[in-house]
């Protein structure tokens, strides 16, 4: 029974490594990168609460409407949330190529320092 | 706060939340037991309502077209972004030291010259992925697949041509207005099929392109459409995004080159 | 559950440490690129072949691109920030 919990237990679990990565980092492309990793622990929660034993893919073009199949929604949420992803740690790093233009580091905690 | 403390308090921290983890995951109900009545109801319905045989992209284009329009969204936005912050301004252009007609030493360290199997094997495969990302992007709704994974194979055409060495290609591809109007047809196409809907008395984002035969590249009413629109948007931001990046870089080897 | 998908959870639950605390940016995209590889896998095992496929070009090559177009554009800065100062 604790055995069929595990994928959420994975889930959790990665998403505090990528918590300790931000917290603790001192690099701003490292944090960025924690943050991706942050956010692939929501795919596999979501993967997990929509997942049928014994089911099979949702598309129906060769097998008969009736068959046993995962939930097609959490894979509609899951889609999108792939791509976006990408597109939003392209404005974060330009964010970070432009501190480092202008303040010449890309260290937290100097950054802090220089700003007053 | 030194970053000693701060680590001591994230991990006391963090505790806490894997606790509060534990409580809230053990009352789901476990892996592979599917309650919902969403998903079942879906599955049955959708090939029958809208003709069409991929669920997920049915979906994402028809029942909740909503959402993926938000989405899209903010994958334009954040495009917008990106180009505003790298916009080139004219006192930086002066602080480089840019005269007309100079040319400046060459500041990337030597590279390693291209290999004629990696240029000749790269063009090959070029043409190849350009088929492949345009076949997946109009079939989304009777395979898997969609607007936005042609979308992305589409927008590595460009970067393979720029590995395989033939600068000038790149330049003349991502150079062209038709990489932006792509975007813009892309984003504002899916406002606007939204609202013709509206024009024909049924709600906003309605289906009401005839849908065809079950199985027919041409079926399923506004979902094909909406998908090539979408292709067409995340093909043109991504490839934006690569020239924001790579503009310093082209023109100095264009110059290097002539 | 199968043999396949424990196989494949305690494989991404182990490489997902390993991208953390890898502290450089460069060594950090490669192993990216690796896990984006690994969660397309554990898209094709639970039977979710549309993420699969938008994992696939993104995670393994969209992403960790525009980490290093990011790093290269810095470092060319870099570059440009010592030499004036030499001046």
């Amino acid at each position: 029974m604790i055995f069929a919990h595990v994928p959420y237990f994975v889930a959790g679990w990665i998403f505090l490594w990528g918590l300790y990565g931000i917290v603790t980092s001192k690099n701003l492309v490292h944090q960025v990168i924690c943050l991706t990793v942050v956010q692939t622990s929501t795919y596999i929660l979501l993967l997990a609460i929509g997942f049928k034993t014994g089911g099979t893919a949702p598309v129906f073009a060769d097998i008969p409407v009736g068959t046993v199949v995962v939930d097609p929604l959490v894979q509609a949420l899951m889609l999108t949330d792939v791509v976006v992803e990408a597109t939003v740690m392209a404005l974060l790093l330009s964010m970070v190529v432009k501190a480092n233009e202008l303040a010449g580091t890309i260290d937290p905690e100097e950054l802090k320092i220089m700003q007053g | 706060m030194s970053s000693r403390m701060r680590t001591a308090l994230f991990l006391i921290s963090a505790l806490g939340l894997a606790a509060i983890f534990g409580l809230g995951f053990r009352n789901l109900p476990p892996v592979g037991d599917y309650r919902g009545p969403y998903g079942n109801v879906v599955s049955q319905v959708a090939v029958y309502e809208r003709h069409a045989t991929d669920v997920v992209n049915a979906i994402n284009y028809d029942y909740r077209a909503c959402d993926t329009l938000g989405e899209e969204f903010i994958l334009f936005a954040s495009v917008l972004g990106v180009l505003l912050i790298f916009r080139p301004s004219p006192a930086k252009d002066e602080a480089k030291g840019k005269k007309k007609g100079e040319k400046r030493p060459p500041q990337v360290e030597d590279e390693l010259p291209i290999s004629d199997t990696i240029r000749v094997g790269m063009m090959a495969m070029a043409g190849l992925m350009i088929v492949f990302g345009v076949y997946i992007a109009v079939h989304g709704q009777l395979t898997p697949g969609g607007g936005f994974q042609g979308g992305v194979i589409l927008a590595s055409v460009p970067l393979v041509v720029y590995l395989s060495g033939n600068v000038k290609a790149f330049d003349k591809i991502v150079s062209t207005p038709l990489i932006k109007l792509a975007e813009f047809c892309g984003a504002a196409g899916y406002a606007i099929i939204g609202t013709s809907a509206l024009f024909f008395g049924a709600h906003f984002l309605t289906n009401i392109v005839p849908l065809g035969t079950t199985g027919d590249p041409f079926s399923s009413g506004t979902i094909a459409v909406i998908s090539v629109a979408v292709g067409l948007e995340v093909t043109g931001g991504f490839v934006l995004l690569m020239e924001v990046y790579l503009r310093e870089v082209i023109d100095e080897r264009l110059e290097n080159e002539s | 559950m199968t043999v396949l998908q424990w196989t494949i959870l305690l494989l991404i639950a182990a490489v997902a440490p390993g991208i953390v605390l890898s502290r450089q940016p460069k060594e950090q995209v490669v192993t990216l690129s690796f896990y984006g590889l690994l969660f397309a896998l554990l898209f094709f095992i639970f039977q979710a072949p549309d993420v699969a496929l938008s994992q696939i070009a993104v995670g393994a090559v969209m992403l960790p691109l525009m980490i290093m177009l990011a790093l290269t554009k810095m470092r060319r800065q870099n570059i440009r920030r010592e030499r004036e100062a030499r001046k």
